[in-house]
């Protein structure tokens, strides 16, 4: 069974059409990239998967193993999906003043952990987890005391959000242009992030730009979107071939 | 103090669970204000000549006072003889002797907001004070706080029972005439607390006072006094509701706090009247004048507020920092919906060299509310060294609330140091999702945005009070975000 089977979705945002039919279907152990052009829809796919209210879905339908079961997931909250194991990385992390990233990085794991009927963490063991997952990453275990992404550089926000995943273990990673405008040491550290995470148990979609951070990361499947339609599909070799001939390769290729 | 605790279930009441009425006998004096008014409040409280005296030239004062106009609130001229300014429960005058002469039903009202007043139930650890309309009906824990040296009563006991303390303090802090209201408190008001903490004593438990407005058409008028001596300490919390009732009813109270050397008073509140229907229909009017003055060197008064309910908000806790050293703290969450109306803030006072106070102020409007940040601070010539930090910070929820701030800065020596923060955000769906897909449900996502918000003012509020304006404020805004 499929961990993820995406069938004919067609999705809006403020009455644009933005999703054309996504045929996709993700299975437990695979690492699948999302690429195309600005406007492509890529953003819109990973935000319909993970509930985001903005967009709406016209037809079609998201499966996703819950208890073994392929489940409509499009009619529930974003917090549920996330309990079943879904995680969106954010292509722009919003700013919780205040509130610092341990306080509401232990809410949230203790309510996927009280869902998923595992034991949930105190505060001692919470802080130990942290501590061990920012060393894993080379990052300064005092980004945990911060405000959530308050005054952070764009590279931070960035690493933040891998930190966070990699806390909370999910079974499904929706990366969204994690990679843009980060240097290469942070880049590095997004990779290691995704790479540490993957088993057989798990996938992960990475929404990007750029073939760059698939130096690091490398995907069992390349998928090209255009006017929200995967329009091509291939192995890491794709990824090389459109940052040497573009994207327009592809689409004058579809048009023909 | 649970102001919270849900001991009753009454589906028709979600929004405001304090909104029941008690049914009582009540002895109400006939409505609107006079001399005869006056003196009839006066003789029930079974004051000496020169409370008389006092109450008598306040009200003069009031007659000849005009009506304030430059507040940012906006409510139908009051009509001061429509209102009852003096409502009692029926009993023995003038003041019940001991727990079990309360009637019942009072005793039940006070266990429904979480309030036991029976010697057997009885919080642990606070002293209660609980003022029913016009009357403190009870004061638990005086015994044990007598052991202590520590007063703590009603104010009508304590102008009887200490009239030394009051003669030299009461009016000292807010001058009969310093405003509308409170001169108008100072020719009527009834009871509230007297706290008084000798020299060298740490209160041995929190002292609390709780005011219940009962009667219809009835104003409360609530006066408080507490004095710190020398190298004393004292937390002191209050809590209050009110029926729901589509008339406006008016609280006008005037506390004064007093801390000489070395003294701290702590006074936090937490106000939860009732605020009006969603389209603005009764509610309190919360007029109020609190102040405090830091007359001892390096004597401390910090003000918490979290104010959640009332149809109108209208007060400025304020501190005279007159002694060297001294500091003054105000830490404020005002919270607005439906069509409520906040003007609140604080004033410093710099008088003693190398004084210090900070405000933090968080304002949060939802709906159509409007809520406003009002604050002075003042350098006074004398104040060398003085130093202020403010920091005034609103959220506005949804697209129909407003806020406002008005910062007055006056500095007269140039010794002193000031910084001014503000900021306006808004609670965003973005903000809402980004927590919901991490596993926060919305109201957990709305939770932690508050938390986050009001952080420096929770911190300084006691855990268990902290806990509940959590609560209460999430409450309140359950069907405004979304």
């Amino acid at each position: 069974m499929s961990l993820l089977e995406i069938k004919d979705l067609h999705a809006t945002v403020d009455g644009n059409k933005i999703l054309n039919g996504i045929n996709l279907t993700v299975n437990r152990g695979e690492i699948h990239a999302i690429m195309g052009p600005n406007g492509s829809g890529k953003s819109t796919l990973a935000k319909v998967i993970s509930g985001h209210p903005d967009y709406h879905v016209e037809s079609g339908e998201v499966l996703y193993e819950i208890n073994g079961k392929p489940s409509k997931i499009l009619e529930l909250e974003p917090s549920e999906r996330a309990r079943e194991g879904i995680f969106l990385g954010f292509q722009y992390p919003v700013e919780i003043p205040g509130v610092t990233n341990s306080t509401f990085l232990k809410e949230a794991f203790n309510s996927i952990c009280k869902h998923q009927g595992a034991e949930e963490l105190d505060a001692f063991d919470f802080n130990e987890l942290i501590g061990q997952k920012c060393k894993g990453l080379n990052m300064d275990p005092s980004f945990i005391h911060r405000p959530v992404n308050e005054g952070f550089s764009g590279g931070e926000k960035k690493k933040n959000e891998i930190l966070q995943m990699s806390i909370l273990n999910p079974i499904l990673s929706l990366l969204d242009e994690t990679d843009s405008g980060l240097d290469i040491d942070a880049l590095k550290i997004v990779a290691k992030g995704v790479n540490d995470l993957k088993s057989k148990y798990n996938a992960t979609i990475l929404v990007t730009h750029y073939q760059r951070l698939l130096d690091y990361i490398v995907p069992d499947f390349v998928h090209v979107l255009y006017q929200g339609k995967i329009i091509k599909t291939g192995g890491k070799e794709l990824a090389l071939e459109l940052e040497k001939r573009g994207y327009d390769w592809v689409i004058g290729e579809k048009v023909q | 103090m649970d102001i919270m605790s849900d001991t009753q279930n009454d589906p028709l009441d979600n929004d405001y669970k304090w909104g029941f009425e008690t049914e009582v006998e009540t002895e109400e004096f006939p409505k609107g204000i006079s001399e005869e008014i006056v003196r009839k409040i006066s003789a029930k409280a079974g004051d000496p000549e020169w409370m008389l005296d006092f109450r008598l030239k306040s009200y003069k004062s009031w007659l000849e006072m005009e009506h304030p106009t430059w507040q940012h609130v906006k409510f139908p001229k009051i009509d001061f003889q429509d209102i009852y300014f003096h409502s009692r429960p029926k009993s023995k005058d003038p003041k019940y002797q001991s727990m079990d002469e309360v009637d019942p039903e009072i005793v039940k009202t006070f266990n429904r907001l979480g309030i036991p007043l029976e010697e057997q139930k009885r919080l642990a650890g606070v002293a209660v004070d609980a003022v029913f309309d016009s009357v403190s009906v009870g004061t638990t824990h005086q015994d044990e706080l007598k052991k202590h040296g520590v007063i703590f009563c009603s104010i009508t006991e304590a102008i009887k029972d200490h009239p030394e303390l009051v003669k030299k303090y009461l009016a000292s802090v807010v001058p009969v005439k310093d405003n509308y209201y409170s001169a108008l408190n100072c020719a009527v008001f009834s009871d509230g607390s007297f706290v008084y903490i000798p020299k060298g004593v740490t209160c041995p438990m929190d002292l609390s006072t709780y005011f219940r407005i009962n009667a219809k058409e009835t104003g409360q008028f609530e006066r408080t006094l507490i004095i710190a001596e020398e190298g004393s300490f004292v937390n002191y919390l209050e809590g209050c509701t009110a029926p729901m009732r589509d008339e406006n009813q008016l609280h006008a109270a005037v506390v004064e706090l007093v801390a000489l050397d070395d003294a701290e008073i702590k006074y936090s509140t937490v106000q939860n009247w009732y605020a009006g229907d969603e389209n603005g229909v009764g509610g309190i009017y919360n007029f109020v004048t609190k102040r405090g003055h830091c007359l001892g060197k390096r004597s401390k008064i910090s003000w918490t507020q979290v104010e959640a309910g009332s149809a109108i908000t209208w007060k400025y806790p304020s501190c005279y920092l007159i002694g060297d050293d001294s500091t003054g703290n105000f830490y404020s969450v005002a919270l607005t919906n439906h069509k409520m109306q906040a003007d609140t803030g604080s004033k410093m006072i710099h008088i003693g060299k190398n004084t210090r106070s900070t405000i933090i102020s968080k304002g949060i409007s939802a709906d159509q509310s409007e809520n406003s940040y009002r604050g002075l601070v003042k350098i006074n010539p004398s104040a060398t060294g003085a130093r202020n930090y403010s920091q005034c910070d609103s959220m506005l929820i949804g697209d129909e609330s407003s806020a406002n701030t008005f910062p007055y800065i006056d500095v007269k020596n140039s010794t002193a140091t000031l910084e001014h923060e503000a900021s306006t955000c808004k609670i965003s769906a973005d903000q809402i999702f980004y927590l919901q897909s991490r596993g926060l449900d919305s109201e957990q996502a709305i939770s932690v945005i508050l938390n986050g918000f009001c952080r420096e003012v929770f911190k300084t509020l006691p855990l268990e009070f902290s806990v509940e304006a959590v609560k209460l404020l999430e409450m309140k805004l359950e069907n405004s975000v979304g």
